[in-house]
């Protein structure tokens, strides 16, 4: 079995830790809004100020998703996108850059669809550096985090403001990478981040395990990754992303020469909030 | 390998985690878990308090006017000139289909929860009256989740939940119908935990709702039983009911599951399997997770799911409850399948010779049990399940019947 050994998350939290720096995570969904633009855009994002990318997946029926990452989807399906071509990129996307950490963000039906051994082998050799797989909950750990455990590959777990403290030792059990924490109770893309509660959260999670925080959902402003890289580890944008690339769209809802650098100077003032940088 | 070697009963599936064998489980985000665990353990602590079940039955006696008949189907028996044809009514009850069975069971629990909002999906609107009706009763507000394209084409259906006090959400994301309506009711919950209830209309969704449904509508069944043993003094030779997401089919069948009695559930073969244009998730389709739980879905070679086409809006889904795929699998009730033109077919046959409009997907059923009761003896007994009233789809169907020449 093809073991992970790469650990660009672990080398990444180490070294922003010893600066006392966080990190900026950008989502972007794989295709959107087709394989080469979409592949441009990726590679621009650690150049930006982007510490890991969380790699979106696309799927047709993304139930945890706000409007922006269900259209994002929509159109990287339309453009021909799937597992395989997110693969794809990843592979090219490593051919330039050997230490950005990718996290693979998505649902699992095109997974179990593709073979569960057969995509970990895939994702390792891709370059890939970990998995968040939204419904797949603790409950079906045997699914795909086992597996993934197996190959050492980090299995990221979503906590949210309603996961109680009897169900964080359920969730943490088999958590590995990072913690990904939901800052609010919805989709995502849909609220603003609320850093009172968000502060809060980040504590209690930290007294309840030695894994980085990222906090996601709802932060859409240089001034909110502002305010969470303060407290967490990383911030993860990703609503605001997508919408600079649907927004920068033209009327048929192909790139225009000027998609790129939108989209990556948006990355750019985002990341001129982060802690430390 | 029989399903007798399976088990002694297949009956208690599914297991505390809510598997069906391979199918079934609980494949939600971490966000949603808390309200799931919340909906098992109310669920669990009601399906075990016999003040539940009687009150639940005031409800069936005096409010759904269960139970519903049990009649034999006199001129299509002689029509056919085969084996001997009942119609269970289930298209009888209060609000036209069996979807209230389980609204009104969820409604309970939902009030036991201290829940005082509802949220539903709907396709064809049946589930949604349901639940805008059992909401009106209990003082609930009820949002239906229905998608942009079906609020269009069932606009009675969209009438009646306005009356009865309902809130529509049009539902434009994806497909817009009915898998996307699911999508977004779930969505929707996630952000309204505290107070909203999901009331699930078929025999899908994450554990419990596909145990829980179940139960609801094995009332069909039970019924079922009793009255043909008092009719005949024996058990039928075969049961048949259509299956979308399968809710009305698993109330008929579960109760005989163990029993020495041909199973037969018919999908929507929309303008006939070999053209992809279908809904028949058994036939035509492939495991795979959706909606909380593992099942076979229609979907293409990348994992995504496709669209269901059927002329039945309450067939057109490309899911079905997990139990089923569990008895395809293990052989327990055959599953085949009828097109668009034979429902119509059947459902124009049933009103004239019966007096009985059957809705769409029920007319599924009876367009099956014509391709194979000629040739079965007089003394074999079917049952099917007549589980909604046709008068909703008499706009859709007319223009298509006249077409036949069959008006």
């Amino acid at each position: 079995m093809i073991k992970y050994t790469s650990d660009r998350l672990n080398i990444l939290f180490k070294k922003l830790r010893s600066k006392k720096a966080s990190a900026l995570g950008i989502f972007i969904t794989a295709g959107d809004p087709d394989f080469d633009t979409s592949l441009k855009i990726m590679e621009g994002l650690p150049e930006e100020g982007a510490d890991m990318i969380e790699f979106g997946m696309p799927f047709s029926d993304p139930m945890a998703d706000g409007p922006a990452i269900q259209a994002s989807s929509k159109r990287a399906l339309e453009a021909g996108g799937s597992l395989k071509k997110t693969l794809d990129m990843v592979r090219l996307f490593r051919v330039k850059n050997n230490f950005t950490p990718i996290i693979l963000m998505g649902y699992y039906n095109p997974i179990y669809n593709f073979g569960v051994q057969k995509f970990l082998t895939e994702v390792i050799e891709a370059g890939a550096d970990g998995l968040i797989v939204v419904d797949l909950p603790p409950e079906e750990d045997e699914e795909l985090c086992i597996p993934a455990k197996e190959c050492n590959l980090p299995f990221v777990r979503l906590t949210a403001p309603t996961t109680s403290n009897e169900r964080l030792t359920t969730v943490l059990q088999n958590a590995t990478g990072f913690i990904y924490y939901v800052s609010i109770t919805g989709i995502t893309g849909t609220k603003d981040v609320p850093i009172e509660l968000v502060t809060h959260a980040v504590k209690n999670l930290k007294e309840q395990s030695k894994l980085p925080i990222a906090v996601g959902f709802g932060i859409k402003t240089r001034e909110h990754v502002e305010q969470v890289t303060r407290i967490a580890d990383a911030a993860i944008v990703g609503s605001e992303v997508v919408n600079a690339i649907a927004n920068s769209l033209d009327a048929n809802g192909k790139a225009k020469p000027e998609t790129i650098q939108t989209t990556l100077s948006l990355v750019r003032d985002l990341a001129a909030g982060v802690r430390g940088k | 390998m029989s399903y007798k070697e399976i088990a002694n009963t297949l009956r208690n599936a599914p297991d505390e985690n809510g598997h069906f064998g391979i199918f079934g489980g609980q494949y939600v985000a971490e966000t949603l878990m808390p309200l799931i665990i919340e909906v098992c353990d109310a669920w669990r602590a009601s399906k075990n308090d016999p003040s539940f079940w009687s009150e639940l039955e005031y409800y069936r006696q005096h409010y759904i006017g269960r139970p519903s008949p049990l009649y034999l189907a006199s001129r299509l028996t002689e029509y056919f000139n085969g084996a001997k044809l009942y119609f269970k009514r289930d298209e009888l009850n209060h609000t036209g289909a069996h979807k209230i069975n389980n609204v009104m069971g969820q409604a309970l629990v939902a009030r036991r929860m201290g829940k005082t909002k509802i949220i539903a999906e709907t396709g064809a609107g049946q589930h949604g009256v349901a639940t805008a009706t059992a909401c009106a009763l209990f003082n609930l507000e009820c949002e239906v989740f229905m998608g942009a394209e079906d609020v269009k084409r069932q606009k009675p259906n969209v009438d009646r939940m306005r009356l009865l006090g309902a809130k529509i959400h049009p539902v434009t994301s994806g497909s817009s119908t009915l898998k996307d309506a699911m999508n977004e009711a779930l969505r929707y919950w996630v952000s309204k935990a505290e107070t909203h209830f999901y009331i699930i209309g078929t025999v899908a969704g994450p554990h419990p709702y596909p145990e829980m449904v179940r139960d609801f509508q094995c009332v069909i069944g039970e019924e079922t039983k009793e009255q043909i043993m008092a009719a005949e003094g024996r058990l039928p030779d075969t049961l048949v009911a259509c299956i979308g997401g399968g809710s009305n089919a698993i109330g008929l069948f579960h109760p005989f599951l163990d029993d020495e009695v041909k199973i037969i559930g018919v999908e929507a073969a929309g303008y006939g399997v070999e053209t992809g244009l279908h809904a028949a998730s058994l036939t035509g389709g492939r495991p795979g997770i959706l909606h909380g739980n593992r099942t076979y879905l229609l979907q293409n070679e990348d994992g995504q799911i496709t669209e269901a086409h059927s002329i039945s809006a309450g067939l057109d889904y490309p899911g079905i409850g997990p139990e089923h795929s569990w008895l395809f699998e293990n052989g327990r009730v055959k599953y085949v399948c009828a097109t668009d033109e034979e429902a119509l077919e059947a459902f124009a046959l049933c009103s004239r010779l019966e007096g009985i409009i059957p809705a769409l997907e029920p007319a599924h059923a009876l367009a099956y049990i014509a391709t194979i009761i000629k040739t079965l003896p007089k003394d074999h007994i079917i049952i099917m399940n007549m589980c909604g009233r046709g008068d909703k789809d008499l706009e859709a169907v007319l223009p298509l019947l006249e077409k036949m020449g069959k008006l």
